[in-house]
């Protein structure tokens, strides 16, 4: 193993890093958009909003998101949708991330025990008051760790995007093979950075829940 | 202005879950002030009808009324949304399960509805749940959330909670079934005061015992319909149907 070059183009992956980083930050915030979006579009009271959010979780789990990224990048100008690489990264991934967000974000809503809301109601507090203040609450704590989840599986298939030329972690590391020949040490390399960050967020999640479970 | 022994009227009460007949045609008058318990097996329809008077389970058939004020009216949504709100207010509801938010306080648990619907400051709402909380001698646990009170004073925090919106009716389902054997007296009590306040209440119970020392009136219901109403001394001491009469030896020979 080739410490040496590792060494030397290690501060051109960390560049990169911050490259895969902002996308995934970027993606995530525009997940929990659709995913939230989602959710209430699958609890709605009305049938053609529940079955919008039923297709819009369909289509988005039911094929790759490598397949969405190119129909979005190579597909895209064909009907009029014009993006660079970075901006199709982060639209592809964050709807795709969105699909996943949604299940999650309506799970934690069902699952809030139904007594919650009645005591709400027999208050005199109205529908959407009652989810306001008691049952959103209650969720929003019991999301945290599955949307972890999400987040953990979001930040590795940024990696996708390499695909369509985007010049993250995953890219960088294939650029450099291309000059070196040591797609081993390029790859553990990236690798080694997807795990810090993976680590990170992983270790802010769990505190994130420590802090706002109910005790 | 209705006649005091109007204060509730249930009128030809009818509710059915496709064939199912839950409620059969049931009328009830409760007068201000007047406590009445509703008892039976499970199964006969008695929380059901409880929960038909706050339209927590819509009624397919009849008319309830609440001091002169129809509570299931017939409107279109979202006038009945603002309808029953108002409706809700004034009448309180504690449930089996406590149902208490276990994300807030026991004293954001008691001033949550006010704060909200009837635009308390501050200081008023903390006057509230001191006043609210020390009425079930949970003063001292004003602070403390849902997760770190016993049953009974859980289902103490939620009789306060429901009794801070200053209703005129107050509805019990089952308050004290949940509870362990030793935890039940410390909520009796507190429903015993609410009874020597006048404070109009309809009881759903399992508990004999109680249903005969605090209430004025007893309805035995079976299979969705009242069999036998009355004074307690009569539907405990004297029930006239054998219906009533087999109940009341089964929960007698087994109580919980």
């Amino acid at each position: 193993m080739d410490i040496d070059l590792m060494l030397r183009v290690y501060p051109f992956f960390l560049e990169a890093a911050w490259i895969t980083i902002l996308l995934s930050v970027l993606t995530a915030l525009l997940g929990l958009t659709f995913g939230a979006l989602g959710a209430a579009a699958r609890l709605s009271r009305f049938t053609s909003l529940r079955l919008l959010g039923a297709t819009y979780v369909s289509i988005f789990r039911g094929t790759p998101a490598l397949i969405q990224l190119f129909i979005l990048y190579f597909g895209g100008p064909q009907v009029g949708i014009q993006l660079d690489a970075f901006e199709a990264g982060v639209i592809g991934l964050g709807i795709n991330a969105g699909a996943y967000m949604t299940e999650t974000i309506r799970g934690a809503i069902i699952s809030i025990d139904k007594g919650q809301r009645e005591a709400a109601r027999t208050l005199g507090l109205s529908q959407l008051q009652a989810f306001y203040k008691v049952t959103l609450p209650q969720a929003a704590r019991l999301m945290v760790r599955p949307l972890g989840v999400n987040l953990n599986m979001l930040i590795k298939a940024t990696a996708l995007v390499a695909a369509i030329s985007v010049v993250e972690l995953t890219y960088t590391a294939q650029r450099y093979i291309g000059s070196t020949y040591k797609p081993f040490e390029m790859f553990l390399l990236a690798g080694v950075l997807y795990m810090i960050i993976i680590y990170v967020t992983g270790r802010g999640v769990a505190w994130l829940d420590r802090r706002v479970r109910i005790t | 202005m209705t006649e005091s022994t109007d204060f509730v009227q249930i009128r030809h009460a009818q509710k059915s879950f496709g064939t199912l007949e839950v409620l059969k045609d049931i009328s009830l008058n409760v007068a201000r002030g007047q406590i009445v318990a509703i008892i039976g097996p499970s199964g006969s329809g008695k929380s059901t009808l409880l929960r038909a008077i706050n339209d927590l389970d819509a009624l397919t058939g009849g008319e309830v009324w609440l001091d002169g004020v129809q509570v299931n009216k017939q409107l279109p949504h979202r006038q009945y949304e603002k309808h029953i709100n108002e409706m809700r207010q004034q009448i309180g509801m504690v449930f089996q399960h406590f149902n208490l938010f276990p994300h807030m306080t026991a004293r954001e648990n008691v001033t949550m509805a006010p704060k909200m619907l009837k635009g308390l400051s501050a200081e008023e709402a903390d006057a509230l749940a001191k006043e609210q909380l020390d009425k079930v001698g949970m003063l001292e646990r004003i602070d403390y959330y849902p997760s770190q009170l016993s049953g009974g004073q859980k289902q103490r925090v939620a009789i306060a909670r429901a009794l801070a919106m200053n209703p005129k009716l107050m509805l019990f389902d089952e308050a004290t079934s949940a509870l362990d054997p030793e935890l039940v007296s410390e909520v009796n009590q507190v429903m015993k005061k609410l009874a020597e306040e006048h404070m109009t209440m309809i009881i759903v119970t399992h508990e004999m015992d109680f249903a005969a020392s605090v209430c004025d009136r007893v309805l035995f219901m079976d299979q969705g319909v009242v069999v036998e109403e009355g004074p307690p001394e009569q539907v405990f001491g004297n029930p006239q149907k054998a219906r009533t009469r087999a109940f009341l030896r089964k929960e007698l020979d087994n109580p919980e």
